[in-house]
């Protein structure tokens, strides 16, 4: 019967109609083509995310600037926030996810194909509510248009006092129905992972990716969960005239903070334990060494997924609570950088004597781990009740957590990129190009991220439209917009580097990198039917297993 | 390299992994929790919190009758997927419809309460914080009550054309999760609404 299913295959490809391979993508469950429509979805979503913090950077370039109007820039910064988090980082990863779990774990598909690609079309169709905000976010009343309530979108500004029209409503629901999706991306991948694995792959076997993305999994059951409720407490209170964000009504406005938080804080760690799951993939294999440490990196990533639901309201510092919240919280925030930081530990200790290639995926990495590592120092002096109230809602905020999400994540995404895009289309790319996006993006990341630390300690705050001059915030303004441009250009040589390599680069093989988990003992791009024969695994690295039958890994460990 | 040759040779023991039907509803009953979680923290929140009346005390009755009935739906669904398990198709029928016509009563008794509530009582989702708490909490519970109901009407005309078979015995009892699950929030909700906040 498999022998069957390759001839027919065989026969398809090629000279259909562009119609027809079209609606192949449209109605596909195949995990490999919806990996591949999440990924190309968050990448369009990149460059709408990437234009609407252009627009705000021309806006902040000089003081008194008057590119955009106030209202156009809150428009700006919260879509900007809401893209990025809801529409890039979590489609991507959820793309990496969905194409490399089974792969990874020796399946021919997630564990519901269906679900799959109805968590992909709710993730799509909520993106395209979002944005039909800017066409219909008007509604009747003839007031508001794309939300501006900020990403976080706290009460009462979302009281129909303030949010008129229905752009905060677009907000919500295209977050509810992507929200929708997430969980059953989330059930989807967590099943897949528990009960798809090929014969002989035990956890203590699987690769760090799909351990990391069944914790992700279990992460976002819990914590996107909340905000689906806080989401539909606030269309009950728009539309049904419910109270409760209310305060006029003894409602709490601090409620919304905390069901926003509680679902938020774990949102960056939703986002960085995928992240971390492609440095473990890459760092090894690019160092020519096992990861040091498997068993504690997971229970470390274990500890950061249990630890993260209990720091949230180190964003409410400055909201006043009590003194005993105040130190619960800086203590809970602490505690998580010691899980983080063994991670970082054990990176460098399988990098450390190993023979390092320094490809354009392990520089991503490098730059990563020197990255996430500031971004965490930043975030401990953040997490200190006393230093935050000092700088909450400054630019030092704002400089910290993008050095999370691009110098940590972003980085890692790039560097996701550049090892799996051999795999996904069976050819090579461009390494001068790359390593020119990577020195282009590094610069301009830190021309930008760097410098925007220091108008915050100076007392810029985040979300003004426009300053004063004379405060001393205007030459760091000028450098940060100055490396926006550095990220822009680096940004083009990736996506012509893509697009190049996918059309013109030289075939790729089975096995570029000479790695050793499943995916890469598959063609380039695989079959649909991803495996020919189930593999049976005895080892953490099956394919060292076979390249090297003199001295397999199965006997030593484990 | 071919991937046949990563095959082990020598026979091993027998590879055996979870169901994928119970670890994907029990991931999805976790997210449910999750929400209702969030709407129980609300409720509990604002207890005694209304600006204006009715108090939960001067309108809530207890539902004896209707928690009785769907309590006792967990363990009729619990007797039909046995009977299907032991291929007593006719058996699982009787249960099934049993079942429910329990989550039915159920579903009309809440609504007789509401209609009270609203119509007689005055008390609706914009009264006070009352009034949007408990019609939020009670009515997402009854929400999942109709999701519920739904499959099960589904699973009766399915019983009722004669497609149902036994080997769906594993169908039905990851259903039967859903369900035991709708029944121990409604445990937890009358505890909260009719109990700690009367």
């Amino acid at each position: 019967m498999a022998s069957d299913s390759i001839a027919l295959n065989l026969v398809d490809h090629g000279a259909r109609p562009i119609g027809d391979r079209l609606h192949d993508w449209i109605v596909t469950v195949d995990h490999k083509k919806l990996g591949i429509l999440y990924i190309l979805y968050g990448l369009i979503f990149l460059v709408i995310g990437g234009i609407e913090a252009l627009i705000m950077r021309i806006q902040l370039i000089v003081p008194h600037n008057h590119f955009v109007s106030p209202e156009v820039f809150n428009r700006m910064f919260t879509m900007h926030g809401t893209t990025m988090i809801f529409f890039v980082a979590m489609p991507i990863l959820f793309g990496f996810g969905t194409y490399l779990i089974p792969l990874m774990i020796g399946t021919r598909d997630m564990a519901f194909p269906r679900l799959n690609a109805f968590s992909f079309w709710l993730t799509a169709f909520g993106g395209l509510l979002l944005y039909y905000s800017f066409i219909g976010g008007s509604g009747l009343y003839g007031a508001g248009e794309a939300p501006d309530v900020g990403w976080f979108a706290y009460a009462p500004l979302t009281a129909r006092a303030f949010s008129p029209g229905h752009s905060t409503d677009f907000w919500t629901l295209g977050l509810l129905v992507s929200g929708f999706g997430s969980i059953g991306t989330a059930v989807n991948f967590i099943t897949t992972i528990l009960c798809m694995r090929c014969p002989g792959m035990t956890l203590g076997k699987m690769p760090l990716l799909a351990w990391l993305n069944l914790i992700m999994g279990g992460m976002v059951i819990l914590a996107i969960s909340p905000l689906t409720a806080a989401q539909t407490m606030l269309s009950i209170d728009r539309y049904l005239g419910g109270h409760f964000f209310d305060a006029q009504a003894g409602g709490s406005a601090v409620l919304w903070m905390h069901f926003f938080w509680i679902f938020g804080h774990p949102e960056v760690y939703i986002l960085v334990v995928p992240a971390f799951a492609f440095a473990s993939e890459i760092i090894p294999v690019f160092s020519r060494k096992p990861i040091f440490g498997y068993p504690v990196m997971v229970g470390a990533t274990v500890g950061i997924g249990f630890i993260s639901f209990s720091v949230w309201a180190h964003h409410m510092f400055t909201v006043g609570m009590s003194s005993y919240g105040n130190t619960f919280f800086t203590v809970t925030t602490m505690a998580i950088a010691v899980p983080t930081g063994i991670k970082i530990f054990n990176w460098v200790g399988t990098m450390w004597g190993g023979k390092l290639q320094l490809k354009a995926p392990m520089l991503f990495c490098i730059g990563f781990l020197f990255q996430f590592l500031i971004a965490g120092l930043t975030g401990i002096m953040l997490g200190a009740s006393p230093f935050d109230w000092q700088l909450s809602n400054s630019y030092f905020v704002v400089a910290h957590f993008h050095y999370v999400i691009v110098g940590g994540i972003l980085f890692t995404i790039f560097a996701a990129f550049y090892y799996w895009f051999p795999k996904m289309s069976g050819r090579m790319y461009s390494e001068t190009l790359a390593k020119w996006h990577f020195w282009l993006f590094l610069i301009g990341f830190h021309l930008t991220f760097d410098f925007m630390h220091i108008p915050g300690m100076l007392g810029m705050p985040r979300r003004i439209y426009t300053y004063e001059p004379g405060r001393g915030w205007e030459i760091w303004n000028l450098i940060v917009t100055i490396g926006m441009f550095f990220q822009i250009a680096g940004v083009i040589a990736f996506a012509f580097n893509l697009l190049w390599s996918a059309f013109k680069g030289a075939p790729a093989g089975n096995d570029p990198w000479d790695a050793w988990t499943l995916e890469w003992s598959t063609t380039s791009p695989p079959q649909e039917y991803d495996f020919a024969k189930v593999p049976v695994v005895r080892s953490r690295r099956p394919l060292w297993d076979l390249k090297h039958p003199e001295d397999p890994d199965w006997k030593y460990d484990q | 390299m071919s991937s046949a040759a990563i095959t082990r040779p020598s026979a091993e023991p027998k590879w055996v992994l979870p169901s994928r039907g119970r670890v994907g509803m029990f991931s999805l009953i976790a997210a449910e929790a999750a929400i209702f979680t969030i709407f129980v923290v609300a409720y509990i929140f604002y207890v005694g919190k209304s600006l204006s009346g009715p108090a939960p005390k001067d309108v809530l009755e207890l539902p004896i009758f209707s928690t009785v009935c769907l309590l006792s739906s967990s363990l009729t669904i619990h007797l039909a997927v046995r009977a299907l398990r032991n291929a007593k198709v006719g058996a699982f029928g009787l249960w099934w419809f049993v079942t429910f016509a329990l989550g039915a009563i159920f579903l009309v008794e809440t609504g007789r309460e509401w209609h009270h509530l609203i119509f007689d009582q005055g008390l609706t989702v914009s009264t006070n914080l009352f009034g949007t708490t408990y019609y939020s909490l009670v009515g997402l519970h009854a929400f999942h009550v109709t999701v519920g109901l739904t499959l099960i009407a589904l699973g009766l005309i399915f019983a009722l054309l004669g497609k149902v078979k036994p080997e769906h015995g594993e169908r039905a009892e990851v259903f039967s999760l859903y369900w035991h699950f709708v029944d121990a929030v409604w445990v937890v909700v009358f505890t909260v609404v009719y109990v700690i906040g009367r």
